[in-house]
């Protein structure tokens, strides 16, 4: 496991909700990052964001671990949930507030 | 180097053959794309596995020739 690979398993392990990004939660520098930005602080959920722009290897490492070839990615407890599309498509649908309630993290609103 | 639509439909048809698909320009900079992809073979893959196969079959296009596709996948 590379060096890179190690720190992004640890990151992933070790958040409950974590979400690779451009940016960072108060400055996304991304539309489809600052949609699932958007999307986490309306269900006022508690998150690490991670910004890619600040290390190529980051960047590509992020890439290579989930097998998806853009960033954001969205994490809950080790699984990896998708990027902008997956996750917009599942908080219409109400399933990202389940899939956080069933995974046992704290959802402020259920709207 | 942009892609055109109707290459990334070929692209995705030769992957998933009976797959329907509508693709829109969202930017007409050949960049930003958002497609609508009816297949069969997505039957019973979830939402990630299911994008995971139409990157399969933009071939490493997807996230560098081709900046964003806003994906909408359905098995029917």
């Amino acid at each position: 496991m590379t060096d890179i690979h190690a720190l992004i398993d640890s990151e992933i392990k070790s958040n409950d909700v974590i979400l690779f990004m451009k940016g960072t939660p108060q400055f996304p520098q991304c539309g489809f990052s600052g949609q699932v930005v958007q999307i986490l602080d309306h269900l006022g959920v508690t998150y690490k964001g991670i910004n890619v722009l600040e290390s190529a290897e980051m960047r590509q490492g992020i890439k290579d671990y989930s097998n998806w070839p853009t960033t954001p990615q969205l994490y809950i407890k080790g699984e990896f949930i998708g990027g902008c599309d997956i996750v917009r498509e599942m908080f219409q649908a109400g399933e990202l507030q389940t899939q956080l309630e069933t995974s046992g993290v704290a959802v402020k609103s259920a709207s | 180097m942009p892609m055109a639509a109707n290459d990334i439909e070929t692209m995705i048809k030769d992957a998933l053959p009976d797959a329907q698909i509508e693709i829109k320009d969202l930017a007409g900079d050949g960049d930003h794309y958002s497609a609508t992809i009816v297949s069969s073979a997505f039957a019973g893959k979830s939402k990630v596995q299911q994008h995971q196969m139409v990157y399969a079959a933009l071939k490493g296009n997807m996230g560098g020739a081709l900046h964003a596709l806003a994906l909408t996948t359905r098995s029917e």
